[in-house]
This record gives C-alpha cells, sequence and structure tokens, in this order.
C-alpha cells in the first residue's frame, strides 16, 4: 500500500449515492490526510452535500467503502462514526439556541463520555466534558461569550460555535459544511486562521463557495460536476485545468 | 437547567423553597382537611404523578405522547387482575409487577412509535392505547365495560412486620404523598443528570444530537419507558384509591386531559406538571359545583373549556411562568413611565 494511502484519517472509494433514478453521489473517491484541508468544490446540486451526509452516516452509501482511520465505517450509523472521531459542521447553523454557548460545546463533549444511567452526577459537574467545552470555545475564540445564550450571537459567533461544537467532541477529521457562509470579510478571516490552526491535528475536509478562501487554504481540491469527479489535485493544478475552468471555475480563473 | 438565568444558588433556592412549601402543606393537610378533602387531594396527587411521567416525554425530551393513559390503565388493570378475590396481595410484588407490567408495553410500543416523528408519532402512540384499550374493553380478559373490583389493597409485611397499613387511617393519603415526592424527586435529579441534558439536547436539536455522537433513539427509548413506568405508578395508585379500574382509564380523554394539564401548567418545569394537574382537577370541581353555578354545572364541560382555552391564550408559559410574565409587564410600564 502506497504511504499516502496508507495514513489517510478518512478515505471514501467508489462511493455513489442514488435518490430513486438521480445518482446525486457518482463513484467518488476523496482522501484526507492529518495535517491537511481537502476541499470538495462544485456548484450547487453538484453532490457535495450528499457527499458530506455519506462520509458522516447521516446517509448510507449506497455503493463504495468508507474508511475512517482504516476502519471500514460504511455500515455504521452517524452517532458511531462521530465517537470514533468524526465531527462534522453544519452549512446552516445548527447549535442548541436555547442553551448557554457552554453548555452546546459541553453536551457535544458530553457525547464522549455519556454515563446515560448516572442520574446522581450534575450534568454541569462532569469536569471533563466542561474542560473540552472550555477548551474548544477558547481555540474558536468564544471564551467570552462562554454565558450567554447561544440564539443571542451574532451570524458569525454561531458560525464560530459551530467549530467549537465540532471540536468539544475532540474528532481527529473535520467536515466542514460552508464554515464561511455568510460571513463578513474580517469574520472570514479570523474563520480561515482558525482552520490554518486546526490542520496541523486534523484532517479537514472542506465545503465552501468562497474560492478565494478555498484556494488558500487547501492541500488538495476535488471539483465535482453532477456528482462526479471531473478533476482532483493541487490548488496549482486544479486553477490550470481547463475542464474545471470551462465547467465551473468561469473566466475569471481562467485569466 | 441550562436554559435559566441567574446564579445558580439564587435560582436553586426560588426553585426549593415553593416546592418544599408545597411538601410540607401536603403532610400537614389531612389535620385539618375534611374526609372530601383528602380524597381529592389523593386523587389530585395520583393525577401530579402521572402527568409528572408525561412531562418527562413532552416537555423535557419533546416527544408528544397522546396515548399515556394506556400506562395508567394498563398498570391499574395487572394491580386488579393480580390482586386474589379473598385476600390482599404482597405489596412488593403488586407494586413491581404493575410498574414493569407499563414498562414491558412501553418498550414494545416505543420501539415501533419512536421510529416516527412529529405527528405521526402522536398519531401511532393514539392508536396503540386505542388498541389497549379496546382488550380490556372487548375481551374476557378486562371483563368488559364495567372493569373489575379490587377488594383488598395490598400488604408490606417485611417478615411478619408490617411497617404500615394502608387501609387505616390517612395512611394512604402519605403513601400517595410519599409516591409523588419519589416521582418528582427522581425527576429533578434525571433533568440534572447528563441522561436529562441530553433529552433536552434531543428535544432542540436531534440532528445534531447525532452528529455529536449520541445514539438518539436509544435515548428517547429508555426516557419512553422510564415515563410509562411512572404512569404505572400512578395507575397503580389509581387502582388501589377506589377499588375499581375499568377501561375508562385508558382512553384517549384520559390522554387528552393529562396533556391539557401540563400545557397548562407550563411546559419544560416539573413544577408546571404538578400545577397543572391541581388546577385542572380544581377547575373541574369548581364548574362541577351546583352551589356556585347552579343549574348551569351540568354544563360545566362547556365552561372548563373556555377558561383552558382562555389559559392558554393569556399564559403562553403556563401557571408557572406566570410569576415571570407578570414581572416582565411590571418592569415594562415602569420602563415606559421613567
Amino acid at each position: 500500500m502506497p504511504e499516502r494511502e496508507a495514513d489517510a484519517l478518512l478515505r471514501a472509494r467508489g462511493v455513489s449515492r442514488s435518490f430513486g433514478g438521480l445518482k446525486a453521489v457518482d463513484d467518488v473517491s476523496v482522501d484526507v490526510h492529518r495535517g491537511s484541508v481537502h476541499s470538495v468544490i462544485g456548484t450547487n446540486g453538484a453532490g457535495k452535500s450528499t457527499l458530506i451526509n455519506v462520509l458522516c452516516g447521516e446517509i448510507q452509501a449506497s455503493e463504495g467503502t468508507v474508511e475512517l482511520l482504516g476502519q471500514d465505517v460504511t455500515r455504521w450509523s452517524q452517532p458511531r462514526r462521530a465517537r470514533a472521531g468524526l465531527g462534522r459542521s453544519y452549512q446552516r447553523n445548527t447549535i442548541y439556541a436555547p442553551f448557554t454557548v457552554l453548555e452546546n460545546c459541553r453536551l457535544s463533549a458530553q457525547a464522549a463520555l455519556q454515563r446515560p444511567w448516572d442520574w446522581l452526577a450534575a450534568a454541569e459537574r462532569c469536569e471533563a466534558s466542561v474542560a473540552a467545552a472550555r477548551h474548544a470555545l477558547e481555540r474558536a475564540g468564544l471564551t467570552t461569550q462562554a454565558h450567554l445564550v447561544a440564539g443571542t450571537l451574532s451570524h458569525g459567533q454561531k458560525r464560530q460555535l459551530e467549530i467549537a461544537m465540532c471540536l468539544s467532541t475532540m474528532p481527529r477529521v473535520l467536515v466542514l459544511d460552508e464554515p464561511l457562509a455568510g460571513m463578513g470579510p474580517e469574520e472570514s478571516e479570523r474563520m480561515l486562521a482558525l482552520l490554518e490552526g486546526l490542520k496541523r491535528e486534523h484532517g479537514i475536509l472542506l465545503v465552501e463557495h468562497d474560492m478565494d478562501a478555498v484556494f488558500r487554504v487547501s492541500d488538495q481540491i476535488t471539483v465535482m460536476v453532477n456528482g462526479r469527479v471531473i478533476a482532483s489535485g493541487t490548488p496549482e493544478a486544479i486553477r490550470a485545468n481547463e475542464e474545471v475552468q470551462v465547467a465551473y471555475l468561469g473566466e475569471a480563473f481562467a485569466d | 437547567m441550562s436554559e435559566q438565568e441567574g446564579s445558580p444558588a439564587a435560582s436553586l433556592a426560588s426553585r426549593l423553597v415553593p416546592v418544599v412549601l408545597v411538601a410540607v402543606a401536603l403532610a400537614a393537610f389531612p389535620f385539618a382537611g375534611s374526609k372530601f378533602g383528602i380524597d381529592l387531594l389523593t386523587r389530585i396527587m395520583i393525577l401530579a404523578i402521572f402527568a409528572l411521567s408525561l412531562e418527562l416525554l413532552v416537555g423535557q425530551t419533546g416527544l408528544v405522547c397522546f396515548g399515556h393513559a394506556a400506562f395508567l390503565g394498563i398498570a391499574a388493570y395487572v394491580t386488579a387482575l393480580l390482586t386474589p378475590q379473598s385476600a390482599p396481595a404482597p405489596l412488593l410484588l403488586l407494586l413491581p409487577a404493575a410498574v414493569l407490567a407499563a414498562g414491558a408495553y412501553a418498550l414494545v410500543v416505543g420501539a415501533l412509535s419512536l421510529r416516527t416523528r412529529g405527528i405521526y408519532f402522536i398519531m401511532v402512540t393514539l392508536a396503540f392505547a386505542q388498541m389497549a384499550y379496546y382488550v380490556f374493553h372487548d375481551t374476557p380478559l378486562g371483563r368488559g365495560s364495567d372493569g373489575i373490583y379490587l377488594y383488598f389493597r395490598p400488604v408490606l409485611s417485611l417478615g411478619g412486620w408490617q411497617p404500615f397499613d394502608l387501609d387505616s387511617g390517612h395512611t394512604f393519603y402519605y403513601f400517595v404523598l410519599a409516591s409523588l415526592a419519589f416521582t418528582f424527586g427522581l425527576l429533578a435529579l434525571l433533568v440534572r443528570s447528563r441522561f436529562g441534558h441530553a433529552l433536552a439536547g434531543i428535544r432542540v436539536n436531534e440532528q445534531r444530537m447525532r452528529a455529536a455522537g449520541f445514539r438518539t433513539y436509544a435515548y428517547k427509548l429508555a426516557a419512553f419507558v422510564v415515563a410509562a413506568m411512572l404512569a404505572g405508578l400512578a395507575g397503580f395508585l389509581y387502582a388501589l384509591k377506589d377499588g375499581f379500574v375499568n377501561p375508562e382509564l385508558l382512553s384517549w380523554h384520559q390522554s387528552g386531559a393529562v396533556l391539557v394539564m401540563i400545557i397548562l401548567g407550563g411546559l419544560g418545569s416539573l413544577r408546571g406538571a404538578v400545577l397543572g394537574a391541581f388546577a385542572l382537577a380544581m377547575l373541574q370541581e369548581l364548574f362541577q359545583s351546583s352551589t356556585v353555578f347552579g343549574e348551569f354545572a351540568r354544563h360545566w364541560q362547556l365552561t372548563l373549556g373556555f377558561t383552558i382555552i382562555a389559559c392558554v391564550a393569556l399564559m403562553p408559559n403556563g401557571l408557572v411562568g406566570i410569576g415571570r410574565q407578570i414581572g416582565r409587564r411590571v418592569f415594562q410600564l415602569r420602563w415606559r413611565h421613567a
């Protein structure tokens, strides 16, 4: 086995997913390595979200295999994959709006030490999950907001909280669905700096519409059109690829 | 709870004081109350246990169960059916049997119905409860619509020693009060535990809980079974109180009434469930009273219905939220005049 394949944290091989007659994802293979960002780009309806959902186990693959840390997890449920080290964030904010920012992260961290039969200990006293939550909030730059009700945060802070909740579960691989969606330039800058920091200990699969950001942080880019991969490679290779220019990037990148 | 603001110590005290006051008042009531009053209060406390059990599902976990009466009724029937015609049954056998029967039934119903969501979950739980209703209504097991009489309350005997006798004095009243305290205490612990916080997370955003690594189906099923067992405790007490069970205990009216109790009291709060059970029963007594309403008391369901509609419209947070609601109103008025 080639070395690069062996150290892939997350690997999809020939993954397909059909909805009735429509093949939303068609024979897609991606690798996510520790210390790198692998971005998946494509137009709306290219199958990026379906791919993420298949990788995370939210929906099952019709064909192909998904491996996480060397284990075949194709038939695993989403919670099981999550506990094995796969963290994901959502495109639309899916925080627990009525809870405090800290509780949002603490509850996520609790997934690693659930002990549902222990009814005597108060959840807030669960030191390990509180510590994990505080650590994640610090990384995402939300320490001063910890006591606020999550629903009252600004949009940018909610996006940061999404990442913090994801980090609270102490994942090895992060699957991030448009973390920059709806962010201003300043907030985007902060988020990109965060991603570059996270890249050191994690493998990151990124789906993002902001092309400048994608070409800046990615080590590898996969381009999808109509559910299929039309190109995969380094940012330079993708930028130079004619097929990609025609199909997706448009004239702005052809210059 | 994470949703409440204010310092933890102050909010704990402000929540604990009314609970302790009510407990003391309930414990003292038999010394002052009439036989009718004690009987009414016993019934209300049983309903409060029933309402608390549903609050775990609806208010905490976000599962609107519309077949909760089935758990009450099944436990009541098991209590009646297992009591011999000519002698009392041992309490230590009868109580677990009734509670476990409700729990076992909930395990099967929950395993199937929790695969659905929202309105479908409501309908499926209702359908299962109606099935249970007709089993007791139309088969020899339940002895038809006349129900079954229970001639003996169970006895607790520990090696020949009897700590109490449920037939003497106010013992049964205190037994029900202790059961209510147990239920409230158990649920209060549960709500603040990791299990309870996970249920709250499922209520707010189940998808996110799965993404974090929680097997939400197992959590919901566990909550469903615990709730059914506590409803079973209420059913057990119900059967002992009047010494009589009939299929109406399992009817959908009963499932609807208990939903009204927790909504009236205020969803998301254990105190609200208890308050709602008290309020609904007292309103019913009031509107049925011919000394207050004369001839019109025959139409008590009409007045009760309108009152409930008015309450829900005027108090969106239920009775338990009324203090906060008034406080906010006063604050806003002052603000405007300042």
